[in-house]
């Protein structure tokens, strides 16, 4: 995720918009429109719920920008903004699938990784297939929640640790447990089926 | 000192983000020199993180951009009507 680095930076730019320049409040949250989406979609699995939530995380974060302390980044206030709009929808059961959002069932405290002796690289050009894409979302959207949100946060989101930690209100040591776990998972999952993709297609350009 | 490949999986996460400590990434790293095992889930791991941390893996609907301005920027009239 990348935020305003050149030019004004962004305390600058809220106290602009709070001293009465609303309409710069487009320019701040340009950067941060994919991350929002991405992490409501990742609670709500539906592209309308998520595209509803995500406006009003927005909205919100416009309505209480004065609230904003700066002690967190932007970015990762927004985000907060956006898991606990995700997180009420998904309490008041206004969306379509429900989950639990408490901890999975103990019994997972050692993933183990899919074995294997050698790996052929999946060249990124592999995600121009519908095929390939399709196979990345379905395994991150069958983790269990808690994986699935630090994952995205940390790894789809590029945020640091740290700021993964803040956004979801949960510690460094569990973003860190958490996050091992996902990409194992992910490991285990995808192996197999990405393995299956690569090979029959050696001839295609990317190979 | 000679860790287990079970052992090794228990730190991919951390050697990938180049966190672990230098005397674990030590080990770590003597035990791939061998283990065909381990580099390939190493391998296979960063590659799955590579791909999916790629834009054209989650993308925003078509015409999100424009529909979240445009509810902005009714919202900002609305509260400065007020």
């Amino acid at each position: 995720m990348t935020g305003v680095s050149e030019g004004r930076d962004e305390a600058q730019i809220i106290a602009s918009i709070l001293a009465g320049n609303t309409h710069e409040f487009h320019d701040l949250i340009r950067p941060y429109e994919r991350s929002v989406y991405i992490m409501a979609l990742s609670l709500l699995h539906n592209e309308a719920d998520a595209e509803d939530a995500a406006q009003e995380a927005f909205l919100k974060a416009f309505r209480n920008l004065a609230h904003f302390r700066g002690e967190a980044k932007f970015s990762t206030w927004l985000i907060s903004i956006t898991l606990n709009e995700a997180r009420s929808r998904l309490r008041s059961g206004k969306t379509m699938k429900m989950e639990s959002l408490d901890e999975p069932p103990e019994g997972q405290d050692r993933v183990t990784p899919a074995l294997l002796r050698d790996w052929r690289e999946i060249p990124s050009e592999a995600l121009e297939r519908q095929e390939v894409r399709s196979l990345l979302q379905q395994a991150v959207t069958d983790l269990p929640l808690i994986y699935r949100e630090v994952f995205l946060l940390r790894d789809v989101e590029e945020l640091s640790v740290n700021e993964s930690a803040d956004a979801l209100g949960i510690t460094v040591a569990s973003v860190k447990v958490r996050l091992h776990r996902a990409r194992i998972m992910l490991q285990k999952k995808l192996v197999p089926q990405l393995k299956l993709v690569n090979p029959k297609r050696r001839w295609f350009p990317w190979s | 000192m000679v860790i287990e490949c079970k052992h090794v999986w228990e730190h991919i996460s951390e050697y990938l983000d180049g966190t672990l400590s230098p005397d674990v990434l030590d080990q770590v790293q003597k035990h791939l020199e061998h283990c065909e095992i381990c580099s390939a889930i190493l391998d296979s791991t960063r590659n799955i993180l590579i791909l999916t941390a790629d834009e054209r893996v989650f993308e925003l609907p078509l015409g999100f951009s424009e529909r979240l301005h445009a509810r902005l920027e009714a919202e900002m009239r609305n509260i400065a009507r007020e």
